[in-house]
């Protein structure tokens, strides 16, 4: 008999509290998978945001704290200054890292600290129950924005990656999908990267993934998955927007 | 034993580097501006960390990722820098972790001005951001004290797993004395909560957010009980003349030391007072207050601010009959020895 599939060493057994159809529960799953392939579990540190993914503490199998809101990339500077052989990464949602935090991400990423920001966009302030985020897109309607968000009023979106891309100190950054399948396994590539971009000690390297908010977009997962592939990627472009010098996109 | 002419902020660092800081995070706010510079270079000197922030509000966020490390670890401004601190100075209380924070009080409130001051006692004794916490706070009034104080606050910051703060002020962080240099620390005790890898253990977390029903209060009845330990055990002060005084001047940091010039000069003149002066402001030195006040007429508290202390000394004197006044200088007016002294003789 041959194991093809079991949980990854760096999740725990915890049931995790997330929505049906959430895209946190993929995304953490990824990430844990690529610190078991890489076989950095005892040495990898993670800053959880404050949003539905601070708990992800007690769902990754390795070290965690919380970071108050938007300040994960701070802490994380701290602590990869001071522990230059662990890997360092903050995993942080639109309001923490695009509204609050953006203070602390842009000069995080200038400074090029070597740590990997994976920043999960989905649009929407999820753990608030579905309040504009600095991601929302013209049109989509929130619990702050109910005729829809209308840039004259309301402002228009952040684009982090194309924000970030004008910055030295960010070696590789990318936007990746988790719409479907193939968006999938290219965010788990994206994230092996970011990591890989670590061990290099060459600066910050930046993962941006669209994801699912069913509960708050109030679509079903399915219809979800279609809007993050018809509305946000049209907003949002996935793809490469720094590659590490010397390497293949 | 090494004897250096320093200023305030050198010998507070210096006092932490003996005691065995290895990071720094700070963002450049008059008149503690000497602390980063001094900071930058002595951090790469030994090998330590220096890190000049975008912000008080990342300065003290890094600090928490370096205490949550397992380091020791600092950060230095000034008033409304230390406002900005506040939400991070409470996650550090709410996750136990040891921190030290030197606050070189300037006039406020608002942008106020770069002159000595004392008005962020009610700040700092009262935990200052959101939650039911204390920090551990030392009042210096030298430059000798602020170099043994800080050392101090290294200590009692992971002893209790608490931020601690060291209260100056302009005066404190600009003046020049001679600082006996206290010998580096070697020891430490272990840190097993830290985050900094778990080979060989389980996993670590650090947190403060507790939903499951319950698990909060139990925590802050954790931590209340901490408290009550440091109250018990922490307290520190100073009196001179107060045994036989019929009079008490209340009075702490350069204040303190003004008003003692104050004080000797009334002696010297046949008036029967006392200076007694807590050295930590929390835990405040009710009881020993108290015993000293026991056959006092008049209580005389001096500070510069529109009166803060002087509610924790009603505290201490709830069941005196003495007589309490107060003489103060908001943010922007230093006394000198001289109107003090005319205080003391006017009431």
């Amino acid at each position: 008999m041959k194991i093809i599939y079991q949980r990854p060493e760096s999740l725990t057994p915890a049931t995790n509290t997330y929505c049906p159809g959430c895209g946190h529960g993929i995304i953490q799953k990824l990430i844990a998978e690529v610190i078991d392939e890489l076989e950095l579990r005892t040495k990898t540190i993670a800053i959880a945001p404050v949003g539905c993914a601070v708990l992800s503490y007690n769902y990754f199998n390795f070290d965690v704290t919380e970071a108050a809101h938007g300040r994960a990339p701070a802490v994380a500077t701290a602590i990869k200054r001071l522990l230059p052989n662990r890997i360092v990464f903050t995993y942080q949602g639109d309001g923490d890292l695009a509204a609050i935090g953006t203070a602390e991400i842009i000069h995080a990423a200038a400074r090029g600290e070597n740590i990997s920001v994976f920043f999960v966009n989905n649009a929407v302030y999820g753990m608030t129950k579905g309040q504009m985020a600095p991601t929302t897109i013209p049109g989509q309607k929130t619990t702050t924005t109910i005729n829809g968000r209308i840039p004259e009023i309301h402002g228009y979106p952040l684009r982090i990656c194309e924000l970030l891309s004008s910055l030295d100190g960010v070696v590789y950054l990318e936007r990746t999908t988790t719409s479907d399948i193939s968006g999938i396994l290219s965010t788990k590539k994206a994230i092996k990267k970011a990591f890989l971009q670590q061990m290099e000690n060459k600066g910050m390297s930046f993962v941006e993934i669209l994801a699912t908010c069913p509960t708050n977009w109030k679509k079903n997962p399915l219809e979800s998955m279609k809007w993050v592939k018809e509305v946000m990627e049209k907003y949002y472009p996935v793809k490469v927007y720094k590659n590490p010098s010397g390497t293949e996109k | 034993m090494k004897i250096k002419l320093l200023n305030g902020c050198e010998a507070s660092a210096e006092g932490a580097i003996s005691a065995g800081c290895k990071f720094y995070a700070g963002y450049p706010i008059t008149p503690q501006n000497r602390y980063p510079e001094y900071m930058s270079e002595r951090m790469e000197e030994i090998g330590g960390i220096f890190i000049q922030a975008e912000s008080e509000t990342s300065s003290i966020n890094m600090v928490f990722g370096a205490a949550a490390a397992g380091f020791r670890s600092m950060t230095s401004s000034s008033s409304p820098g230390i406002s900005l601190m506040q939400e991070g100075i409470s996650y550090l209380s709410g996750c136990e972790l040891p921190a030290v924070i030197v606050n070189m009080n300037r006039g406020g409130p608002g942008l106020g001005d770069v002159t000595p001051s004392q008005a962020d006692y009610f700040q700092s004794t009262r935990g200052g951001g959101h939650g039911d916490y204390r920090t551990i706070v030392l009042a210096p009034w030298s430059c000798q004290e602020i170099h043994d104080y800080t050392y101090l606050a290294f200590d009692l910051a992971d002893r209790y797993r608490n931020p601690t703060l060291v209260l100056g002020d302009g005066l404190i962080a600009q003046m020049y004395e001679t600082v006996r240099i206290k010998p580096q620390k070697r020891r430490f005790a272990k840190k097993p909560w830290a985050i900094n890898g778990c080979s060989g253990r389980k996993p670590n977390s650090l947190k403060s957010l507790f939903l499951t029903p319950g698990v909060l209060e139990a925590h802050n009845w954790k931590l209340a009980s901490k408290f009550a330990k440091i109250e018990k055990r922490e307290i520190r002060f100073e009196q001179y003349w107060c045994s036989d005084s019929s009079y008490i001047l209340v009075s702490y940091g350069t204040c303190a030391r003004i008003a003692k010039e104050a004080v000797q000069r009334a002696r010297e003149e046949g008036i029967d007072i006392g200076l007694f002066r807590p050295i930590t402001l929390w835990p405040f030195p009710y009881a020993q207050l108290r015993e000293y006040i026991k056959n006092a007429k008049k209580i005389l508290v001096v500070e510069m601010n529109l009166g803060q202390m002087i509610d924790d000394v009603k505290i201490a004197a709830a069941n005196s009959s003495a007589r309490i006044f107060f003489y103060g200088r908001p943010g922007g007016g230093i006394p000198d020895p001289d109107e003090i002294y005319r205080e003391i003789k006017k009431k």
